[in-house]
């Protein structure tokens, strides 16, 4: 028997509101009257009138809310179309497994499977058609993973409301291991496996397994030798193995003449470098090898950071995939040593313009939309806001930078950082190591077919039957449970032997690089429990179902370990042990399904040597005219979508959660976006962390050696603004780039990587961490349909982490009193080349961006120097503000400075040091090393005399007014403006979001 | 003089639980980190404490409203322990995701005596989003929690805060005096030009207590603003400090609310 229970307000629904202001600025402004927002639960199960009115009085608040059991509150009630929308079956419902846990603990039962599933519905009045209203549902829901379902008021009467609907998971398939004849089968055989899958029994292909020829033959060798064919099982994991995600092939294969490939010759060597030279100042714990890299915090701790990126999830699906990227990052710390507790979250979002409203379309003939700019950006912000906020980890810091080629794929960052005590009870908690007879343990959710392409499923749904994919939904819930048991309970009591985090691959991957540290796994994975019955034996080991660790249990602690985690809700399960056998052994339902040895497993894929060739390009140099005022283009820059406040996410983002906040993600009066935030992680300590990042994915199109330094020294330079300490910053790494098959391609991305030693080199600054994307291309037709293929700039984000001994000599960017001097550190050089403003000029003058050639050079030496000289005026507390030089450059770091204290500037140009010819190149060119900061007047004598030996100049005063005033070198006034009106432009363009 | 002790509630996504128990201690009293499900298995017993925090967080996601599924489990399994800790002179508090408990358990305000009755809810904000930023609260009223505290900044954090009830009951709560903190202008709103009111909140109500003043709700996270650096304004306080020559402070103005929970037992 199918119940549904619907809730609705009883007084102005705020959400509904909301909601309508969204369908008017989508088009339907005086169309929309009204809009009813209803709660839903459909419950699968057999339960009579009393025990229905108890489950509603558990979902109803009666001070403001009303239910209905089984009828509608809403036949009587005129309104125009009714829309529903529902999750597909096996999509992760949180309401609904929260509403399912509350039936059990209020009736005290048992439900075995999922039986809850929540659907909202909105009653619409208004001037609307049926297709306005399909189309209203559209935007309010994602294909993917929702359905939707119409009745107009009529309909509605006459069915006595909506119908009931269960989409609840009903697989067909029966649980089978296949044998794949490899052993005979021909190189383009091989080809068709490596390239779309295992056969099914029906001439289907189960999707990509990504293995080339020389995979497959290497595979088709190994398995000759052991005189059989694969099973499914085996051919899956190897695949998930040695997939570019987990073995990134592409930074470790020889390329070109370096034989080690880039990321041993360039990014290990670099660190293993600075570690060498620092001797016993080296604060590098654990770099590398584990899920995250961890550095010395104080004697007692340590913080570990690691940065991921989820883009492709987050074009399909950019709240799911968000979500799942943000929950998904925080168990890298959770998997770190024996568990980190998560600290602070950060995040960095490339998109494409949210105005641009031309359609993208996957398919040929206008098939398969893809979403709108607008539509990922919203969806990824939230999807990060639902994670970060739920998880009671504050996410603290970030960016959003705009590109138009960023509108196939986003690119979407995610980190965090976590804290961990160096040792507990005489133990290294940094280290782990599973012991073979250890019990192979899984905890946290179980195993759907989530994450597996080409998944099939059908519904009994009357109307939602056609076969949908599984999409990861990040449950913050769930995780924060077993987060909770692990790190703050079983950690200390000494309960496992290792853990690490179930992501890509599944359980394939997490069991197979634990067994590297025994050497040997046994897997039982008819013990593994799932979401619903039905899952083949190897889409459980490669599932990739969000919210689970797996663990090295010793038996002995087992019956504790277990009761505790009973205690705490958390279902664990052992599901094999680990061994000392060489080898990967599945077993399932008494088969060996799978029997590999783990040198192959791990090491027997074949390196596929890369070629590279690099063209620098000449671009049109820009010649713009001169103008005699500049004020409306630093108006017009302020507004820009690279430059402007987004308040709105960091005002969205719990920031401060854990009790730790020091510099805050907005500062100053006038609540401007801060490149650095700080934390306290222990909480009776005045130690620090400095997290920042830096990006610059324009100055590729130049050079990407260079995009990279500028990178690096963003990354650095933002937080010595704040006052981090350059002895004690580790960097991390993350790739993203396009087309990576492409010699060019690779070019470029040697050059960047070469960057990446270089300059981390000539800082001092080790990688700790990384993690690369190497295909962010996007392939479809555009809204003409004709085929378009778009790439992503060449990009490398550089996340910085630094700790600072005591956070009250940190210091925020805002000016603070009238009567401060202003100073700008560094040189400013003719550097406009893939600045912003050669882009804001371009888009006017000719529609595209100008590009131009002289992209920004890092001067290492000269910027340490500086560095150096800044930490130690920061230190001597004489440093009243101070903002990094970044996109947009000298204006718009002074404007920020000035909009933080709402106070007006006098700026003069004349003593600025460095060489500019014109104007605009000295207030936007983008060059690197250089900070805007001011100082009480009483300082000056010793803050100069700090700063002798650098490039420096006074460059003028913070007003008692709003007066903004820019002279450039001759003394004449180019910008005269006032805070009222920076302000306005500053925040102007994202104030409807 | 004898501490008081304070059990911290934990588990199912309350997560300021930490920083609660650490706000208690700097206030001088004991603080332990329980587990809800300790408590349910009597493993731990409230009635070994004198102050019960409900710390903030998202208990069960705020799946079927903020703080619901937290209140059924409570109610479900606490229900007499819970009564019996409120019937001695013990005191409660919870805060944000902890206020939003109490008020589907009905611990407040329990107009008449009524404990267990919901008369009051935490609704979405106005802006149907969750909002992070510093308030200014008035605290008012005769709760020991409250006393001596005037106008003060704290930090809010939360997408379902807005004070909400029918005008009777509103009506009751004022005039019985159980409003404990409203929004008002002060300091932080005039420091970042922010509105008093963040949430739409009935009155600009903030906190409330029951009628006995020892059972207290606060959307606001007191414990958020325990040090001079949490302040969004630290920065320039500093400033200004240093040109006046005067000594930088070392606590925030959330301490005030956990020392006079302490103080209520000496």
């Amino acid at each position: 028997m199918v119940h549904r229970i619907e809730i609705s307000s009883k007084i102005s629904d705020t959400r509904a509101l909301v909601k309508k202001r969204k369908l008017e600025s989508m088009g339907f402004k005086d169309r929309v009257n009204d809009i009813n927002l209803v709660d839903v639960y459909t419950i699968d199960s057999e339960f009579n009138n009393g025990e229905l009115a108890k489950i509603a009085s558990m979902l109803v608040n009666p001070v403001f809310q009303k239910a209905a059991i089984n009828e509608s509150l809403f036949t009587e009630e005129r309104f125009d179309y009714a829309l529903e929308i529902g999750f597909l079956p096996g999509v992760t419902d949180n309401v609904g497994n929260t509403t399912k846990q509350g039936i059990e603990d209020l009736l005290k039962l048992n439900i075995p499977e999922q039986n809850v599933y929540s659907s909202q519905m909105f009653l619409l009045s208004g001037n609307l058609t049926r297709e306005d209203v399909i189309k209203i549902g559209e935007s309010l829901a994602n294909p993917l993973i929702q359905r939707i379902h119409v009745k107009s008021y009529d309909e509605f009467r006459e069915d006595n409301g909506m119908n009931l609907i269960i989409p609840k998971v009903r697989l067909y398939e029966n649980s089978n291991v296949t044998l794949v004849d490899i052993l005979n089968a021909t190189d383009n055989e091989l080809i068709i496996i490596g390239k779309k899958g295992i056969e099914n029994s029906d001439g289907t292909r189960r999707g990509p397994l990504a293995l080339d020829l020389s995979y497959m033959k290497t595979i088709q060798n190994y398995f000759a030798k052991q005189g059989r064919n694969p099973t499914d099982v085996e051919l899956e994991s190897i695949a998930q193995t040695w997939s570019e995600h987990c073995k990134h092939t592409i930074f470790a294969d020889p390329i070109d003449d370096i034989k080690d490939g880039l990321y041993h010759t360039f990014i290990k060597a670099a660190t293993n470098r600075i570690r060498r030279e620092k001797g016993k100042k080296d604060f590098c714990v654990s770099v590398f090898t584990d899920n995250a890299g961890a550095i010395i915090f104080d004697d007692d701790y340590l913080v570990v950071d690691k940065v991921e990126t989820h883009n492709s999830p987050c074009a399909l699906d950019p709240f799911g995939g968000s979500i799942t990227g943000i929950v998904g990052v925080n168990r890298d710390p959770l998997g770190f040593g024996l568990g980190a507790k998560p600290l602070t979250n950060r995040y960095g979002f490339c998109f494409a313009d949210p105005n641009d409203e031309k359609p993208l379309y996957k398919g040929e003939n206008f098939t398969q939309k893809m979403l709108s700019p607008r539509r990922i950006m919203e969806g990824v912000i939230e999807g990060v806001n639902a994670g970060g906020n739920c998880s009671g980890i504050p996410t603290t810091q970030g960016f959003i930078y705009f590109d138009e080629r960023f509108k196939g794929k986003p690119l979407v960052f995610v980190g965090t950082v976590g804290l961990i005590p160096k040792e507990h009870n005489g133990i290294k908690l940094y280290e782990k190591s599973a012991h073979p007879g250890d019990h192979i343990v899984m905890i946290g959710g179980r195993v759907g077919k989530d994450g597996i392409h080409g998944a099939t499923f059908s519904s009994e749904a009357i109307d939602s039957g056609s076969p949908a994919t599984a999409v990861q939904i990040g449950d913050p819930i769930t995780q924060k449970i077993f987060s909770d048991s692990i790190v703050k309970e079983a950690r200390d009591l000494e309960l496992y032997n290792s853990i690490t985090d179930n992501g890509a691959g599944g359980l394939s991957c997490s069991i197979g690089e634990m067994a590297k540290e025994c050497n040997g796994c046994y897997v039982e994975l008819d013990k593994v429990p799932l979401k619903y019955t039905g899952l083949d034996p190897w889409e459980v080991f490669i599932s990739e179902s969000q919210e689970r660790m797996t663990l090295a249990v010793p038996k002995e602690k087992w019956p504790e370990f277990y009761e505790l985690m009973s205690r705490r809700g958390v279902e664990a399960t052992i599901i094999g042990k680990f061994t000392d056998s060489g080898k990967c052994v599945v077993n399932y339902k008494n088969n060996t399904v799978m029997d590999i040895g783990m040198e192959f497993l791990h090491n027997g894929l074949p390196p596929r040597p890369m070629k590279t060739s690099f063209n620098p390009k000449r671009h049109y140099e820009p010649d713009i005219p001169l103008l005699e005022d500049l004020t409306e283009t630093l108006h017009s820059m302020l507004r820009r979508l690279n430059i402007a406040s987004f308040e709105f996410i960091s005002q969205q983002y719990d920031h401060e959660v854990q009790g730790g906040s020091v510099i805050k993600p907005l500062q100053g009066r006038g609540r401007i976006n801060e490149d650095a935030t700080v934390t306290r992680p222990v909480l009776n300590s005045k130690k620090g962390v400095v997290t920042s990042q830096g990006i610059n994915p324009s100055y590729s199109d130049i050079d990407t050696y260079n995009m990279a330094a500028c990178a690096i020294d963003t990354a650095i330079r933002n937080t010595i603004a704040v006052g981090a300490n350059l002895d004690h910053l580790a960097l991390l790494d993350n790739f993203c780039w396009c087309s990576s098959d492409e010699p060019e391609r690779l070019g470029q991305l040697k050059r960047a990587a070469q960057a990446c030693y270089d300059y981390s080199v000539a800082y001092g600054t080790p990688y700790i961490s990384g993690k690369d994307s190497m295909f962010n291309d996007f392939k479809g037709y555009d809204e003409n349909g004709n085929p378009v293929k778009i790439s992503v700039p060449p990009t490398l984000l550089v996340s910085s982490i630094s700790v600072v001994d005591d956070v009250t000599k940190c210091v925020s960017l805002d000016a603070k009193f009238a009567g401060d001097l202003v100073y700008v550190l560094g040189d400013t050089n003719e550097e406009l080349g893939a600045s912003e403003y050669f882009a804001m000029i371009g888009e006017r003058e000719t529609g595209l961006k100008y590009i131009g050639n002289n992209v920004p050079r890092v001067d290492a030496d000269k910027n340490k120097k500086l560095y150096r000289a800044l930490s130690k005026a920061i230190d001597q507390e004489i440093v009243a503000s101070a903002q990094s030089v970044n996109r947009g450059g000298l204006m718009v770091a002074l404007a920020k400075t000035a909009l933080g204290g709402k106070l007006g500037m006098n700026i003069s140009l004349e003593k600025i040091s460095g060489n500019t010819l014109r104007d605009d190149s000295a207030l936007y060119s983008e060059s690197q090393g250089r900070f805007v900061i001011t100082i009480n007047p009483s300082y000056k004598e010793r803050f100069e005399k700090i700063m002798s030996r650098n490039s420096f100049a006074q460059v003028g005063s913070v007003l008692e007014d709003e007066k903004f005033i820019v002279k450039n070198k001759l003394g004449r006034n180019i910008i005269d403006t006032n805070i009222g009106i920076m302000m306005n432009s500053y925040k102007s363009t994202f104030a409807g979001y | 003089m004898v501490k008081p002790k304070i059990l911290v509630l934990s588990g199912y996504g309350i997560n300021c639980e930490e920083e609660t128990k650490f706000a208690f201690q700097v206030a001088g009293a004991d603080a332990d980190l329980v587990h809800i499900n300790d408590l349910i298995q009597g493993c731990r017993k409230l009635l070994d404490y004198q102050i019960l925090a409900l710390p903030g967080g998202f208990s069960y996601g705020d799946d079927t409203g903020a703080g619901n599924a937290l209140a059924n489990r409570i109610k479900n399994h606490l229900e007499s322990e819970i009564k019996a800790f409120i019937e001695d002179d013990n005191l409660v508090i919870g805060i944000c995701n902890g206020f939003q408990v109490m008020a589907n358990l009905g611990l407040l305000p329990a107009l008449n005596n009524n404990y267990g009755e919901r008369q009051v809810a935490l609704v979405h904000n106005d802006s149907a989003r969750y909002y992070n930023r510093w308030v200014d609260l008035e605290f008012k009223g005769s709760s020991p929690w409250v006393q001596n505290i005037g106008i003060i900044s704290l930090p809010i954090a939360h997408g379902e805060g807005k004070f909400y009830t029918d005008v009777e009951t509103l009506t009751q709560i004022k005039n019985k005096g159980l409003i404990a903190a409203q929004y008002v202008s002060g300091e932080i709103c005039r420091y970042q030009s922010l509105k008093p009111n963040p949430n739409g909140s009935l009155e600009d109500i903030a906190a409330i207590t029951d009628e006995s003043g020892r059972i207290f709700g606060i959307m606001p996270h007191p414990e958020r603003a325990i040090c001079f650096t949490h302040l969004p304004s630290w920065t320039l306080l500093k400033e200004k400090a240093k040109r006046e020559c005067k000594e930088l402070p070392n606590e925030g103005p959330g301490l005030k609310i956990f020392r006079n929970a302490v103080k209520y037992f000496e």
